[in-house]
C-alpha cells in the first residue's frame, strides 16, 4: 500500500476525546518495532472536547514532513461518519477509508443550524473510495465501554496494513497489561470483533 | 512515571518535540525550569516536572516565570522558561533588559509559536525578539533536533554570555517522532556572580552594557557564519536553491528533494555570508519560513535577489503541497490547478464540555445579554462568545476583561451610559493578569460586575494546577489563593462578594440581577470544578420522560448532552409560525449535574431510574 517514497500514510479523524490519537499512537509503535522511522502529528483544535481531530501518522524508511498530504493517504480510519467524510479527499487513488457508522452530532446541528448528512458512507463511496463500515460504538456498547472503539477500530484496519495484525494486537493488548491489566482481555476480543466487523463489511460490500 | 524519564543513554524513543525538548533540559544539567501553560508549549513543563533533581513550577504568568528564571540563573544555576507565543508580549519588560544584563548560569526561553492558530488569539512570529532583543534564536525542525538544541542552547548561553531563544512551532512541539537520548550531566553550579554593575539596570551600568551588548552581536554574527547548525545541503536540479529552518526545512525536503537547501538550525543572527556563498550555486534563491517575510526582508536588505512570500502564502502553516505549485510556477512549469474536491460537512467548533460549571453562567448572561455589555477573556469560557449563548462582546489578551469593562463604563456613549458591564474571567486568568485589572477599578471607583469562573483548573490548556487550586505542578498540595480574601483586600465591598454554584442556576441568575444593579464593583465567584479534573464527581444521569413540549429551552445550556430527535413547524391560530425542537438526553455522558432541569417548564428532565409509578 505505499507510495513512491515507500511511505505509509494512515489519517486517522474523529472527535475530541474519542480517542484518536491513542490509536495514531499505537500505530506508529508497530511501526517502530519494524524498525521503520515514523512520525505522528496532530491537528486538534481547541483544548475541549467535541471539536475536530486529526491524527496523521507516516512511516517508512524515512519520513520528512509530519502531515500527510491531502491526496497521499493511503488509509482513512474514521471513528465518526460525517468526520470520515470531511477528510476523504486526502485520500490516494485507491485508498480505503474503514468508517465507524456511529453518528455524534455536534451542537450546531442540535441547533439546528447545519445539517448532518443524510448518508455521509454513501457520499463517501460516490468519489470511488473503498469504504469498510461497520457500527463500532454499537459493537462497544455491546462490550458495557465506550472506549473499545478505538480498539475496535484498529482491530478493524488490522487486516489492511502493510504487516501482519498481530504486531498490532500485541502492541494494544501489552499496553494494557502494564497499565491496566485487568482490561487486557477484553481489547484483545474487542480487537478480534472489529477485525471481524470489517470482514463482514467488506463480505457484504463483494455481495 | 512516564518511561522516557527512565530512559538510558542511546536508547530510542517516540518523543514529541515538547518532551524531547523537556529530556534535552534535563541532560543540560538544568536546576530551576518554569512556565505558564500555553497551547503549544505546555507539556514541556509537564514532562521536567516529573525527572527528580530539578526544581518545576507553574508560576502566575509569564512575565513572574521568566523573572523567577532569571534569578536562578544570577545565583549561577542553569535555567529554564517556556511559554507560548503571546507569553513573550507578558514577559517581554523583564526579557529586554536581561538582554543587556546577560547571564551567570546559562538562561534559555523556549517560545512556542501557535502557526496557524489552532488555539490563540493571533499569529506572531517569536523571530521578532531575536532582532528586537539581540538574543540567538535556535530552530529545530523536528524532536531529535529539539532535544539536542535544548542542550546545545545553554552552552551557547554562556559562551555569549546571554539567554538564548529556543523558538518552535506547533508542527515541532506536537509531532512524534524518533528521538536517541543521552543522559544527565551534573552541572558545575557557578555560585553567586556578585556584580551589581552587571545586574543592577540603572541607566550608568545599562549604558555601558550596551557597549557590551553590541560587541555580543559582532561576535554571534560571526559565529553563525560558522556553525554547524548552519548548513548547506547540495542537490543536483540547481534551477532553485531554498532556504530555509524549523518545519518548513521537512517540507521543502519532501516536495524538492533534488534541490539544494541551506538549513538554518541558527537563525538569528542570520548567517548572510554562508547564504550568500550558497547563492551563487543556484539559479533562483526561494526563502520558505514561517510566517512573517522576515528572513526575506533581512537578505534583500543585504543585496540578495530572492523570492519568498511574494510567491508563498503569507499566514498559516506551510505545507510540501504548498510550497510545490508556487515554485513549480515560478520554474515555468505547467502546474495542474489544485481542485477542491472537499465534500460540504457541517462545522465542528469545539464545545464547553458536558456540564460544564461555565454553561450555567453563559445562560443567565445569553437571557440579559441585551441589557448588558460583556467583556470576556481566555479560557474555555472564550466558548461563551459561540452557539447558543452568544454572549461575549470582546476578547482580547489575559485579564484584559476587567480592565476593558471599566474602559467601557467609562468611554460609553450618553444612551449607553446605564448599561451595566460585566467582566467574565477564569481562576487561572484572573490570577496570571486579572488582579491588577480590578484593584484598578477599585481605585478609579469604577464599577463593574466581575464573574470569576472558578472552576480550580486551568481548564483551557488541559487542567493544569495554579496558585489558586491548592496543589502544585507535581500534584503535591500548595498554598491556595483564597479569592474572596483577595478581592475584599483589594477593596472590594464584602457584600458584593458573592459565591455561588454555578448548578443551581436560579440562584446564580438572581444573583447576577442583582449585583449588575449596584453602583459598586461586585465579584461573583463560582465554585464547581471542571469536569475533566479529578475534582469533579459524577452524579445519576438525567433522561427526558414523555411529555417534552419541544420548547427546546434545555438546549440554551449549552450541554452537548442534550439532543435534538426531531424539529416540527407548529402554525399558532394566530398564524404565528413557532419552531418546535423535541429532545433526548444521552444518559451515558450526562453526569446529572440537574443544570437542565430548571430550565424545563414541563419538568420532563429526570433521572434515568425514575418511573411514573414510583412518583405517584
Ligand atoms: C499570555 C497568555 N498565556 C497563556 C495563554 C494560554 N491560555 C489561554 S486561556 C488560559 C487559561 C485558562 O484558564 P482559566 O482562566 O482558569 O479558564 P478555564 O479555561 O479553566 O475556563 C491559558 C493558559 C494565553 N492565551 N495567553
Ligand atoms: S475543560 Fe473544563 S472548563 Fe473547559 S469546557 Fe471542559 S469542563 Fe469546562
Ligand atoms: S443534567 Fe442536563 S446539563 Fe447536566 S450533564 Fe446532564 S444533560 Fe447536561
Ligand atoms: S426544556 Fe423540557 S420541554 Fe423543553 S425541549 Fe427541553 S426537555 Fe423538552
Amino acid at each position: 500500500m505505499s507510495n513512491v517514497n515507500g511511505l505509509t500514510n494512515i489519517l486517522v479523524v474523529g472527535i475530541g476525546g474519542q480517542g484518536v490519537m491513542t490509536a495514531s499512537e499505537v500505530l506508529s509503535m508497530a511501526a517502530i518495532k519494524l524498525g521503520m522511522d515514523v512520525k505522528k502529528t496532530e491537528v486538534a483544535g481547541m483544548a475541549q472536547r467535541g471539536g475536530v481531530v486529526t491524527s496523521h501518522v507516516r512511516f517508512g524508511p524515512k519520513v520528512l514532513s509530519p502531515a500527510i498530504p491531502k491526496g497521499e493517504a493511503d488509509l482513512i480510519v474514521g471513528f465518526e461518519p460525517a468526520e470520515a467524510m470531511r477528510w476523504c479527499d486526502h485520500l490516494k487513488d485507491g485508498g480505503i477509508a474503514m468508517v465507524n457508522r456511529f453518528r455524534i452530532k455536534p451542537p450546531v446541528v442540535n441547533v439546528g443550524l447545519f445539517d448532518y448528512p443524510e448518508d455521509p458512507i454513501q457520499s463517501i463511496r460516490d468519489q470511488g473510495v473503498e469504504v469498510y463500515d461497520f457500527d463500532a460504538g454499537a459493537l462497544a456498547q455491546e462490550f458495557g465501554e465506550m472506549r473499545l472503539v478505538n480498539t475496535i477500530m484498529m482491530g478493524a484496519i488490522s487486516d489492511h496494513l502493510p504487516f501482519e495484525a498481530e504486531v498490532l494486537k500485541d502492541i494494544i493488548v501489552e499496553r494494557f497489561r502494564q497499565k491496566k491489566p485487568e482490561l487486557a482481555d477484553l481489547n484483545d476480543r474487542a480487537f478480534e470483533a472489529g477485525r471481524m466487523a470489517a470482514a463482514q463489511s467488506a463480505k457484504k460490500a463483494a455481495e | 512515571m512516564n518511561a522516557i524519564v527512565k530512559a538510558h543513554a542511546q536508547s530510542k524513543h517516540l518523543l514529541s518535540g515538547n518532551e524531547a525538548l523537556a529530556r534535552g533540559v534535563w541532560e543540560a544539567g538544568v536546576n530551576v525550569a518554569t512556565a505558564y501553560p500555553g497551547t503549544p508549549s505546555t507539556e514541556i513543563l509537564e514532562n521536567l516536572a516529573l525527572y527528580p533533581d530539578i526544581h518545576a513550577q507553574w508560576s502566575v504568568n509569564e512575565k513572574v516565570s521568566l523573572e523567577v528564571a532569571i534569578g536562578a540563573c544570577v545565583v549561577g544555576s542553569r535555567a529554564f522558561c517556556a511559554m507560548k507565543h503571546v507569553g513573550v508580549n507578558v514577559a517581554s519588560d523583564a526579557l529586554m533588559s536581561q538582554t543587556l544584563a546577560g547571564v551567570n548560569g546559562g538562561l534559555v526561553l523556549a517560545v512556542a509559536d501557535d502557526v496557524g492558530l489552532s488555539s490563540s488569539q493571533n499569529e506572531q512570529d517569536s523571530r521578532f525578539w531575536g532582532r528586537f532583543g539581540h538574543l540567538p534564536i535556535l530552530e529545530p525542525c523536528d524532536s531529535q533536533e529539539a532535544y539536542e538544541m535544548a542542550i546545545r542552547a545553554f552552552d551557547l548561553s554562556e559562551q555569549f554570555g546571554c539567554p538564548v531563544i529556543i523558538r518552535l512551532t506547533t508542527r515541532v512541539c506536537h509531532v512524534k517522532s524518533i528521538v536517541e537520548v543521552g543522559e544527565r550531566k551534573a552541572y558545575a553550579h557557578k555560585g553567586f556572580l556578585n556584580d551589581p554593575s552587571k545586574w543592577v539596570m540603572v541607566p550608568s551600568n545599562a549604558k555601558n552594557l550596551l557597549a557590551t551588548q553590541g560587541k555580543r552581536d559582532d561576535l554571534l554574527k560571526a559565529y553563525v557564519n560558522e556553525c554547524d547548525l548552519n548548513f548547506a545541503e547540495e542537490g543536483k536540479d540547481k534551477r532553485v536553491g531554498f532556504v530555509t529552518s524549523g518545519p518548513a526545512y521537512l517540507h521543502v525536503k519532501e516536495a524538492f528533494p533534488d534541490a539544494p537547501v541551506f538549513k538554518m538550525g541558527f537563525s538569528c543572527p542570520l548567517p548572510i555570508a554562508k547564504i550568500k556563498n550558497f547563492a551563487k550555486d543556484v539559479d533562483k534563491l526561494i526563502v520558505v519560513e514561517e510566517t512573517e517575510p522576515l528572513v526575506e526582508t533581512e537578505l534583500r536588505a543585504a543585496g540578495l535577489d530572492l523570492y519568498g512570500k511574494d510567491i508563498l502564502p503569507k499566514t498559516g502553516e506551510l505545507s510540501p503541497l504548498v510550497i510545490k505549485g508556487p515554485v513549480l510556477k515560478l520554474l515555468g512549469e505547467v502546474v495542474e490547478d489544485q481542485v477542491d474536491t472537499s465534500l460540504d460537512v457541517f462545522p465542528r467548533p469545539p464545545t464547553m464540555c458536558v456540564a460544564c460549571p461555565h454553561l450555567s453562567p453563559y445562560y443567565c448572561l445569553s437571557k440579559i445579554h441585551n441589557k448588558v455589555r460583556i467583556a470576556g477573556d481566555i479560557g474555555c469560557y472564550t466558548l461563551g462568545a459561540g452557539h447558543p449563548w452568544k454572549a461575549l462582546d470582546t476578547t482580547t489578551c489575559m485579564g484584559a476583561s476587567i480592565s476593558m469593562a471599566l474602559g467601557m463604563t467609562l468611554g460609553a456613549s450618553e444612551d449607553d451610559k446605564d448599561k451595566p458591564v460585566i467582566a467574565v474571567i477564569g481562576d487561572s486568568t484572573f490570577l496570571h493578569m486579572g488582579l491588577q485589572p480590578l484593584l484598578d477599578v477599585i481605585y478609579n471607583q469604577g464599577n463593574v460586575t466581575v464573574m470569576l469562573l472558578d472552576n480550580r483548573a486551568t481548564g483551557m490548556t488541559g487542567g493544569q494546577e495554579h496558585a489558586g487550586t491548592g496543589f502544585d505542578i507535581n500534584g503535591k498540595e500548595a498554598p491556595r489563593a483564597n479569592f474572596e480574601k483577595i478581592v475584599e483586600a483589594i477593596g472590594i465591598n464584602p457584600d458584593r462578594i458573592r459565591r455561588v454554584n454555578p448548578y443551581e442556576m436560579p440562584t446564580m441568575f438572581k444573583i447576577i440581577k442583582e449585583e449588575i444593579k449596584q453602583n459598586e464593583p461586585s465579584v461573583i465567584i463560582t465554585n464547581q470544578p471542571c469536569v475533566l479534573t479529578d475534582r469533579f464527581h459524577k452524579h445519576e444521569p438525567l433522561k427526558v420522560v414523555d411529555g417534552c413540549t419541544g420548547c427546546g429551552n434545555c438546549l440554551s445550556t449549552g450541554c452537548p448532552a442534550i439532543i435534538v430527535t426531531h424539529r416540527e413547524t407548529e402554525v399558532r391560530k394566530s398564524g404565528k409560525e413557532i419552531e418546535k425542537a423535541y429532545v433526548e438526553i444521552e444518559s451515558a455522558a450526562c453526569t446529572g449535574c440537574n443544570l437542565c432541569v430548571s430550565t424545563c417548564g414541563p419538568d420532563v428532565i429526570k433521572p434515568v431510574n425514575f418511573t411514573k409509578e414510583a412518583a405517584q
